[in-house]
């Protein structure tokens, strides 16, 4: 009744043993702010983590729900911090126009760090 | 094109240094505390942890047993307890059954034990193909399961996260649970490979 075990059908099939450093978590940067960001305001108490979840899993449907399966266009992070910001502005943790403020200020910085 | 990456990315950018700053200017949290998180995740969390999980349950009879009934004190233990791993199910691979875990809805993962997900685990692609069809996404990843064996597919949800137990190769039996934590990859406690063969 038992089979055979399972093979890797290919041997060059990467099998390195896992380590803590073995495989970029974040591939941009950005990608480590927004989940570090709503990680420490689930530590703080100040968001609840099901609540974000849900607001996630809607943003992850939406998505979905508007894109051919061959769209490959697809940011997990983009979901994430897109579920982020409507959390926080749903339960009136910061608002829209103090938002827009701080953005419109980093823009500024960042491209006044470009030009030097 | 890659013009075009670089200009989504610098607009994600802006929005996360945003939400980041404002959320600082109002005192509810700090960069250092951000910078901690990010650290833990990408430092100390990860499948090592898991590794260490799995080679325990092939040494010891007892903790395997433990392991099975109730996942997260068992795993608690070994001191990987923690957010995201509350309720842990671990599913044992046996001749019969080859294990393989998913979150259909969004990314559900036992970061305790087995840190942050790869990108292909939050794929669309996946989610959907591995419950559909398993045996040929197992193949992609160059995992042949052997047709009499049942393939099952879990799926995990905000109260449930799954750790595959996977098989001990055959040829470790001298072996240590530091050796043999070396041989437990990350994709076979997800199910999507098996543990590497002794060299």
């Amino acid at each position: 009744m038992s089979g055979a075990d399972p093979v890797l059908v290919s041997p060059g099939t990467p099998a390195a043993p896992p380590r803590a450093n073995g495989e970029l978590v974040f591939t941009e940067p950005w990608e480590s702010r927004a989940f570090g960001v709503a990680v420490a305001l689930h530590d703080a108490g100040v968001v609840d983590f099901e609540e974000f979840r849900a607001r996630l899993i809607g943003e992850i449907d939406e998505w979905e729900g508007s894109h051919p399966p061959e769209d490959d266009g697809y940011r997990y992070y983009e979901r994430w911090l897109t579920a982020l910001e409507r959390t926080l502005l749903a339960e009136r943790i910061v608002d829209p126009a103090s938002l827009e403020a701080a953005r419109e200020a980093i823009a500024h910085d960042w491209e006044h760090d470009h030009r030097h | 094109m890659s013009h075009d990456h670089d200009r989504v990315h610098d607009e994600l950018a802006l929005r996360a240094a945003a939400l980041e700053a404002v959320l600082v200017e109002k005192g509810l949290l700090t960069t250092d505390q951000i910078d901690a998180i990010v650290e833990r995740y990408e430092r100390d969390l990860g499948p090592q942890n898991g590794a260490r999980v799995v080679a325990r349950a092939w040494v010891d009879a007892d903790y395997r047993e433990r392991l099975l009934a109730d996942g997260a004190a068992a795993i608690d233990e070994l001191g990987y307890g923690g957010f995201e791993g509350d309720t842990m199910v671990v599913v044992e691979n046996t001749p019969d059954v080859h294990n393989v875990v998913v979150c259909t809805l969004c990314s559900c993962y036992p970061w305790p034990v087995l840190g942050l997900p790869p990108t292909w685990y939050k794929s669309p692609a996946y989610r959907a193909r591995v419950v559909a069809e398993p045996r040929s996404v197992l193949r992609e990843f160059g995992l042949e399961v052997p047709s009499e064996r049942t393939i099952r597919v879990w799926d995990s949800t905000s109260e449930v996260r799954y750790l595959v137990l996977p098989e001990r190769p055959p040829g470790t039996e001298g072996m240590d649970e530091e050796r043999l934590a070396a041989l437990v990859t990350r994709d076979s406690m997800i199910g999507t490979g098996v543990p590497s063969l002794p060299a």
